[in-house]
Order: structure tokens, then C-alpha cells, then sequence
């Protein structure tokens, strides 16, 4: 090496000089890197089609949120306010960055950022991104949260950032006649050890640490694509695609309308390639932080399910299928080979992981094409065979029949006749119509419906199931085929408005069915009714009261306030809110199918839910769907608690307390 | 390996409220759900199995009208290649014997190295196997739980007898098995898979096609009655503590040949 220092470019490392290693190594860098992201990219052109280009602004103001302001990160308060600091200063020093890099060739990129404010705030930052590898490293390594897996992976990702950050320490001062430097910054305290040092020395670290910079740099870029840190690249365009409909489900393919689903030779995922391409960005993107399996119910009871995995086991599937060197060898069948049946079946999708992803990765859609694909090919538990049937033929999955559907109302509702004028239907659905515990509800229901508006009106034998987790288990030509009977037998009623008490039918009717009436929960109702004083209260003498948000009315649909509203309403009722509440509530089990399912695990979901509900005081707990009251009141018996606590329904609470 | 299976269309169990009809020699058919007899299910899963393993072609067969071509279509969509049904106005009242007369003649019209049919219909006598095999002078196995292709034109077959025993045994084919539930799990039918098979055509014979002896087809056993039983006591709730009442559980289920 040589002794000039006064330019990067001009200097000479083993004889060659400066400017013509560093133009080499960053072609050589950038070629590599472009290749490799070529070849990631290869599998996405493969996949199916996705449409996710339109409302360029929203997507854009999701970006600013979830992106730039790492909206979710905090959620884990710790975890996420390092890598706030981190990413602030990845932003920060990404102009550094590059400046540093071009003095390897030029000149004229010495004056950038060396001094002024943006000299401080990037030598900061750089100190900050260092501490936060150190701090990040020490508590992966002594103080390993459970959710992270054990990987020497992330360890050199932490190390090589934290090399990059100190070589440009280092770099900095080791100048022989250097800038003032930021007190108390990396580069200062650096300064402050090396200072004394002789000049040729200094001159080998100033020349050294630049070349150890711009190599860090680019190994670290090249390395990005074969592990989680990839998502440093994917998460601007993962999150800009994000889905934008909560409490849908994507279709069986894009751009096929209902009418021609027959004529596709297959339904739903049954190889890699059948994923769309925007789930295969997920799978780039997912960074193994484990938040979604912490928040998983099926995973926390010991299902065969953790989110997390299904990604990175299909981010190194699709690594190993299509390597960067190679030829693509994609076809190995993607349930048996990549994840099991029960896997599949285990989810509830009740969305707390999509709920608490900071990427926004998806995984019901994911789930229920892969359910579609196992429908397809005749796959499915042998316990959701008789339902399912019972659905086809009877319109219930309990098989009954359909003329005895209205016989819970015992005059609390009227059955449509197509002669008089109605206002609100009140739509019941499956549970609610059949079970003996659950036609309670609806009676309830109909009474508070009554009280406010007037006797509701309902379908009776002309109803069928809403088909919402037909449609989730992958059935979709039977849910369809659900759906279009209730939504003529609905326009035919009528009806100008539609409520309805079950969360799944709730969520059914408004995000999967087309062209109806606007649809409206019971709690809504009773909240808008105790807004305007139409309910008139008894104060509640005894209890204290929890409440448990459903899936389908809280997380997926957002009504999280007016159920409580409601209960706070009402005088003398003490409220105490458990731990995991609104968007972060624990699924109960699952509705619909769900309550047929039969899966592997340690202890019941709701078991888990109702000791919440005991931790938090609570001695009454109020759901305010059928399928939570059917789980919660097993559960309750379950785990010994009877006598101790109780479950009832916001319909069945309002139907006792109002004095109406 | 040329299977034929043959499927009846009865009353779904699970998705009707049965009830007697005023003379009390049937049940009350207005409202009522048919579908496969469940046993006919596993049947043709395993026959659909043997073929994937060892080639060949699976046909399903029934007796009936144009109400009973819905279950051949099901069946079809499990991935069945051919249905065939067997319909003619003095198939109308048959008995066991005249049911197994109409296959018995549909079998020889063709060339089926086996016969499965389900164990029993749930509306049935479980005759129609054992019939069928002797009509066509078939050696015959019932309540199978396993089938094994073995060489020189054998099978090995497991049955289940008394107390959860199997019996395993070598059968030369062709032959007539009855198929017990469980040998398998019969793979699930969507609505897709219905649709893609509704414009299957499905040929039809009737006796003159088969060729059959009309004098056979008589009854000679006719229903005569149909009762409800009396209502038993009800259930037993166990009483005392837990331990006392897991501990009279086990006791009973003892007793009672539940537990070994």
C-alpha cells in the first residue's frame, strides 16, 4: 500500500490503484447483485397473477405508515424500538453511504457529508446502528426471546453491520488532519483511541477500513438475498402490495369471473408455482421475528401450525428450487412435501398474525388456497365430510331440515312472505337457527331488534348457511353456490338494511356477497340505539364483566368500540378488559366448520381464553358470536371454572338488562 | 384389474328425521335427503386405490331409476371412470335375491375380475353381496378391512370378526367382497367434481338388455311392518365424585365389552 492519503482514488493498494479495484469491485459487486436478484425474481414471473397495481395513493400512504413510520414495530416494545433505530439510520446513512463509496472513485465525493449538520446526524446515526448491533447481538445471544430461532445467521448479519459501521469509524478517523468529529459519536471516541497513533500507521487504517467498508458493503448486499435480511429490499414493495380488504378472501384465480371457474383445470395451491407472485414476495419478505406464531392461537395450544414457518419453509424451498446457480427444478407437490394436512387445517383464520406482521405479510388467502387445492383433490378430514354434505343437500351442516329452520323464533320474529314491506332483515344463519343453546341468542336478538325498530323480519326455510368458512375451508363452488341462493332469496325479501348477530355471517355478507344491502352487526344496532337513548337500562347488580372480541366483528371488520360502548352503557356493570383485547384477542376456536374440525393439539384455544378471562378478574364473559359462546361455555366447563364464571352473549346481556 | 362396485342411493341417516308413514309399511319419503350408502363409499375408494396401484378400471353400478343416476354421478366424481344403471319398470319391488338377479346378469355381460359392494345398505338386509356371489358361483368374502393383490390371480384379504380380531385370508378371484367402513378414508366429494361429471352420459339397461328370467325378480320376502321401539330410561348419570365416577366408568365399560 501506499503513503498518499490524501485520496482514496489515487492511492494504491498492492500496486494497483485505488480507483481502478474500487470501479472493479463495485461492478463486480453490483453484477453479483443484480444476478442474484434476477434469479429471485425468476419465480415470481413464473407464478400466478395478482393484481395488486391499482389506488396507487393508498398503497402510498401505506407505505408512509407501515414503511417509513414502522407503525407496527412498536407493537413489541423493546424489539421494535431497536429496529426503529436502526432503520432511521439505515435511512440516514444510506447517502453516507454511497458518498463513501464513490470517493473509491472520484474525488469529488469527499466534501459530502463530512462536516455540516448532515455530518453530525449521520455520525450519530452510525454510532446508534453500532450500539443497536451490539445490544441486538447480546440479547439474541443471552437473552434470546423464545419466539427467535436459534440461528448463527442473524448473528453474522448483526456482525457484518456492525463492521460496516465501525470501518467507516475508523476510516473517518484515521484522517491525518481531520474534521472536527461529532463529540461522543463512534467515530470520536475512535479518534480519541487512534490519535496518538503514528502517521504511517494511521495511514494503513485509513486505507485498510475503507477497503474493509466497501467490501463489508457489498458482501453484505450479496448476502441479503439468501436469508431474512432480504427484506431490507422487499419490504418497500411487499408493503406498497399489500392487500388492502380486510375480511376477504381472494378468488380461486384472478381475472376468472364465477361463471367459467368450471372450465380451470385445477382450484387452489397444489404446487409452488400456483402461489401468486406477491405471495412469494411475502415469503422473500418475512423476516422470522416470530411475532405471528406468539400471536397465533393454533400455535400457542401446540397446533401443528406456526405462520412464520409456512414462510421460511417456502422462502428456502423456493432458495433450494431455484438456486442462483443452476437450473430451476420446481415440482415437488406442496402439501406432503412442503406442509402437512394438519398444518393446513389448523388455522382458524382468525388474522392475529396478519394483524401483528410489520411487513404485512399475508396468510389467510395462502391458507385457504391451499385448503383449495386439498378440496380439489378430495382431501379433507374425514369429520368435515358430513357436514359438508349436510351443507350441499340441506343447506345446514347439521342436516336437519330446512322446514324446522325458523322454529326457534317462538314468535320473537316474522318470516318474510314477500307480501308486506320490510325494512330490516334480521339474517340468522346456521347455529343460531339449530342449536338448542344458541337459538337463545337469536331469540334475544329478535327481542332487542324489536325494542329499537320493531319485529324483525327473517327468511326462515329460504335461508341457508352464509357459507363464510365453506368458503375459508376451501369449498368455494359450494360456498357459491350458497351465496347466490341467500342473496336471491334477500333481494326477493326486500329488505333494506340486513342485521345479523353472527360475526361470520356478518363478515359473509359484507365482504363476500355482492350487491347487498348494507349490513349491520346486533352491538352496532344496540350502540347506535343507546347513542340516541332509545335503550333504557336495569343497572346489573353483580359481576365483574370482560369482553371477548370476536375474529370476524373485531379484527377483521373493525368493530371493536361499540360492543363496549354498550356494555359501559349500562349501570352498575364493571368492566375489566383482559390482556389480548381487540386486535389482538385470542380466537376462541373457530366457527363454522371449525366446530367439526378435530385437531391436534395440547389444550383447547378457548380453555387458554377463559383463564385470560380469569386473570383479568372477570367473573362474566361476553362474546358476541354464536361459535365464541358454543367454545367458551365448553371451555369454562373444561377448565373447572363453572360456578366461577359465565358466558353470555351482548344480544342476551342488552335482551336481560334492557327496561324497554 | 377390471373392479365393479355396486352402490345403492338410500335415505341420508344423518340428514333426516325418519319417521313411519301412516300404513307403517314405510317411512315418510316427502322431505327426505338421499345420498350414497356410506359403505358403498369405501367400496369405491377402494377399488379406486387398487386401480391407481395395479391399472385397469373401476365401474359403479345401481338398481333404480333416474333418481338413483345421482349417486353413480358422485361416485363418478371420486374419480370412477364408468357408471351404469340398471333401471326397468319390474325392478320396482325387488327383494334381495331379485337384486342380486339384476347384477348377477349386468356381471356376466361383462368382464370384471372383481365385485365389491359395501357391507350393508343402511336401509338393507347386507344380502345382496352374499347372493350376488353365489348366483354367479363367486367365492365370497364379507365385512373385509384389507385387499392385498397376491400373484396368480389371488387376493389377500383381511376381515374383521368378533371383538376386533382380524382374520386374513387368500381368495381366488374373480370374487364378490363386502367392504366394511374403515378399510380406508373415502376421499372427499366437492361440488366442482359433481358438475365436471353432469353431462357424463350413463348408460341404462333394463331386463330385456340383461336378458334376465322375469320369474326371478318376485319377492319372496315383503315388508310387512315398521316400528319405533319404546323409548329406553334414558341415559345413567354416574353419581359421586370424579374418582368414584371415572372409577364406575371403567367398570361399566368393562362390563360391557368396551375395554379389553
Amino acid at each position: 500500500m501506499g503513503d498518499h492519503i490524501e485520496s482514496i482514488a489515487q492511492a494504491s493498494y498492492w500496486l494497483v490503484r485505488g480507483r481502478d479495484l474500487f470501479l472493479f469491485l463495485y461492478l463486480l459487486g453490483l453484477a453479483s447483485f443484480a444476478f442474484i436478484v434476477t434469479r429471485r425474481l425468476a419465480p415470481l414471473l413464473a407464478a400466478r397473477s395478482d393484481p395488486r397495481f391499482d389506488r396507487p395513493l393508498v398503497r402510498l400512504g401505506r407505505v408512509l405508515q407501515y414503511w417509513l413510520a414502522q407503525w407496527r414495530h412498536p407493537r413489541y416494545r423493546f424489539a421494535g424500538l431497536l429496529h426503529l433505530l436502526v432503520f432511521a439510520g439505515f435511512l440516514i446513512l444510506a447517502s453516507r453511504a454511497f458518498a463513501l463509496l464513490g470517493l473509491g472513485i472520484s474525488d469529488r465525493f469527499a466534501s459530502f457529508g463530512a462536516t455540516g449538520w448532515y455530518g453530525s446526524v449521520r455520525a450519530y446515526a452510525a454510532t446508534a446502528v453500532f450500539l443497536c448491533m451490539v445490544v441486538a447481538a447480546i440479547r439474541r445471544l443471552a437473552f434470546r426471546p423464545r419466539r427467535y430461532p436459534r440461528s448463527a445467521d442473524s448473528i453474522l448479519l448483526l456482525g457484518l453491520i456492525a463492521i460496516l459501521m465501525a470501518a467507516d469509524g475508523v476510516f473517518e478517523s484515521s484522517e491525518l488532519s481531520p474534521p472536527s468529529l461529532p463529540a461522543n459519536s463512534l467515530s470520536w471516541l475512535l479518534r480519541a483511541a487512534l490519535g496518538s497513533m503514528p502517521p504511517a500507521i494511521l495511514v494503513k487504517l485509513h486505507l485498510t477500513s475503507y477497503l474493509a467498508h466497501s467490501v463489508t458493503f457489498f458482501i453484505l448486499l450479496c448476502y441479503r438475498p439468501f436469508g431474512i435480511q432480504f427484506h431490507v429490499e422487499t419490504s418497500l414493495f411487499a408493503i406498497y402490495f399489500a392487500k388492502l380488504e380486510r375480511g376477504t378472501v381472494k378468488p380461486v384465480a384472478w381475472g376468472v369471473p364465477d361463471a367459467e371457474l368450471d372450465k380451470l383445470k385445477s382450484f387452489g395451491v397444489k404446487h409452488f408455482s400456483d402461489f401468486t407472485w406477491k405471495h412469494i414476495l411475502d415469503f422473500y419478505t418475512c423476516a422470522d421475528c416470530g411475532r405471528c406464531a406468539e400471536q397465533c392461537p393454533a400455535a400457542t395450544v401446540g397446533r401443528p401450525l406456526a405462520p412464520r414457518d409456512l414462510s421460511i419453509r417456502a422462502r428456502d424451498y423456493v432458495f433450494r428450487s431455484y438456486p442462483v446457480f443452476g437450473p430451476s427444478r420446481d415440482g415437488l407437490p406442496v402439501i406432503g412435501g412442503l406442509f402437512s394436512e394438519d398444518e393446513v387445517w389448523s388455522c382458524t383464520t382468525c388474522g392475529a398474525c396478519e394483524a401483528e406482521c410489520p411487513l404485512l405479510v399475508e396468510y389467510i388467502d395462502k391458507i385457504v388456497d391451499l385448503r383449495r387445492g386439498l378440496v380439489d383433490d378430495g382431501k379433507i378430514p374425514q369429520s368435515l365430510h358430513k357436514p359438508l354434505k349436510a351443507l350441499e343437500s340441506r343447506g345446514n351442516p347439521f342436516g336437519k331440515p330446512e322446514k324446522k329452520r325458523a322454529d326457534w323464533t317462538q314468535g320473537t320474529a316474522e318470516i318474510v312472505n314477500g307480501a308486506s314491506d320490510i325494512g330490516t332483515l334480521y339474517f340468522v344463519d346456521s347455529i343460531t337457527s339449530y342449536d338448542d343453546r344458541i337459538q337463545n341468542i337469536g331469540r334475544a336478538t329478535a327481542r332487542v331488534l324489536r325494542a329499537i325498530e320493531g319485529t324483525p323480519a327473517i327468511l326462515g326455510a329460504r335461508e341457508r348457511d352464509s357459507g363464510h368458512d365453506v368458503r375459508r375451508f376451501g369449498e368455494e363452488m359450494l360456498f357459491q353456490a350458497l351465496r347466490d341462493h341467500n342473496s336471491e332469496a334477500i333481494r326477493a325479501s326486500g329488505a333494506r338494511r340486513i342485521v345479523t348477530a353472527d360475526p361470520h355471517a356478518f363478515n359473509a355478507l359484507r365482504h363476500d356477497y355482492r350487491d347487498m344491502p348494507p349490513v349491520e352487526h346486533i352491538s352496532q344496532t344496540a350502540a347506535r340505539a343507546v347513542r340516541t337513548g332509545q335503550l333504557r337500562w336495569n343497572p346489573v347488580e353483580s359481576g365483574v364483566y370482560a369482553y371477548h372480541d370476536p375474529c370476524y366483528l373485531g379484527r377483521h371488520n373493525g368493530v371493536y368500540e361499540d360492543p363496549r360502548d354498550v356494555l359501559d352503557s349500562i349501570p352498575g356493570l364493571r368492566r375489566v378488559e383482559m390482556k389480548r383485547c381487540r386486535d389482538r384477542s385470542f380466537c376462541c376456536g373457530g366457527g363454522g366448520l371449525a366446530l367439526f374440525y378435530e385437531p391436534r393439539e395440547q389444550e383447547r384455544m378457548g380453555v387458554r381464553r377463559v383463564r385470560m378471562a380469569a386473570e383479568a378478574g372477570a367473573t362474566v364473559l361476553v362474546t358476541a358470536c354464536p361459535f365464541c359462546m358454543v367454545n367458551i361455555e365448553d371451555a369454562i366447563k373444561v377448565a373447572g371454572l363453572e360456578g366461577q364464571m359465565s358466558a353470555i352473549d351482548l344480544a342476551e346481556l342488552v335482551d336481560r338488562q334492557m327496561a324497554n | 384389474m377390471e373392479i365393479l362396485v355396486c352402490v345403492k342411493r338410500v335415505p341420508d341417516i344423518a340428514e333426516n328425521e325418519i319417521q313411519i308413514d301412516a300404513a307403517g309399511t314405510d317411512i315418510e319419503r316427502e322431505d327426505l335427503v338421499y345420498s350414497v350408502n356410506e359403505p358403498d363409499n369405501y367400496a369405491v375408494e377402494e377399488a379406486l386405490q387398487m386401480v391407481e396401484r395395479e391399472g385397469g378400471s373401476v365401474t359403479v353400478v345401481t338398481v333404480g331409476g333416474e333418481d338413483d343416476e345421482e349417486v353413480l354421478r358422485r361416485e363418478m366424481a371420486m374419480g370412477v371412470g364408468h357408471g351404469v344403471l340398471l333401471s326397468d319398470d319390474r325392478f320396482g319391488d325387488l327383494d334381495g335375491r331379485g337384486c342380486a338377479t339384476v347384477l348377477k346378469a349386468f356381471v356376466q355381460k361383462g368382464r370384471y375380475d372383481l365385485v365389491l359392494t359395501g357391507v350393508q345398505a343402511e336401509d338393507g338386509c347386507a344380502q345382496v353381496g352374499g347372493m350376488l356371489a353365489a348366483l354367479l358361483d363367486y367365492p365370497f368374502a364379507s365385512l373385509v378391512t384389507s385387499i392385498e393383490l397376491l400373484e396368480g390371480g389371488k387376493l389377500k384379504i383381511g376381515r374383521e370378526i368378533e371383538g376386533g380380531s382380524r382374520e386374513i385370508s387368500a381368495i381366488e378371484l374373480p370374487c364378490v367382497l363386502s367392504i366394511q367402513t374403515g378399510i380406508n378414508e373415502p376421499r372427499y366429494v366437492g361440488m366442482r367434481g359433481i358438475r365436471q361429471v353432469a353431462s357424463v352420459p350413463i348408460p341404462r339397461f333394463g331386463a330385456a338388455d340383461l336378458a334376465i328370467d322375469t320369474e326371478m325378480l318376485q319377492a319372496r320376502v315383503r315388508r310387512v311392518d315398521y316400528f319405533v321401539p319404546p323409548a329406553g330410561h334414558g341415559a345413567e348419570i354416574l353419581q359421586g365424585s370424579r374418582e368414584e365416577k371415572v372409577e364406575q366408568l371403567v367398570e361399566l365399560l368393562k362390563t360391557k365389552g368396551g375395554l379389553n
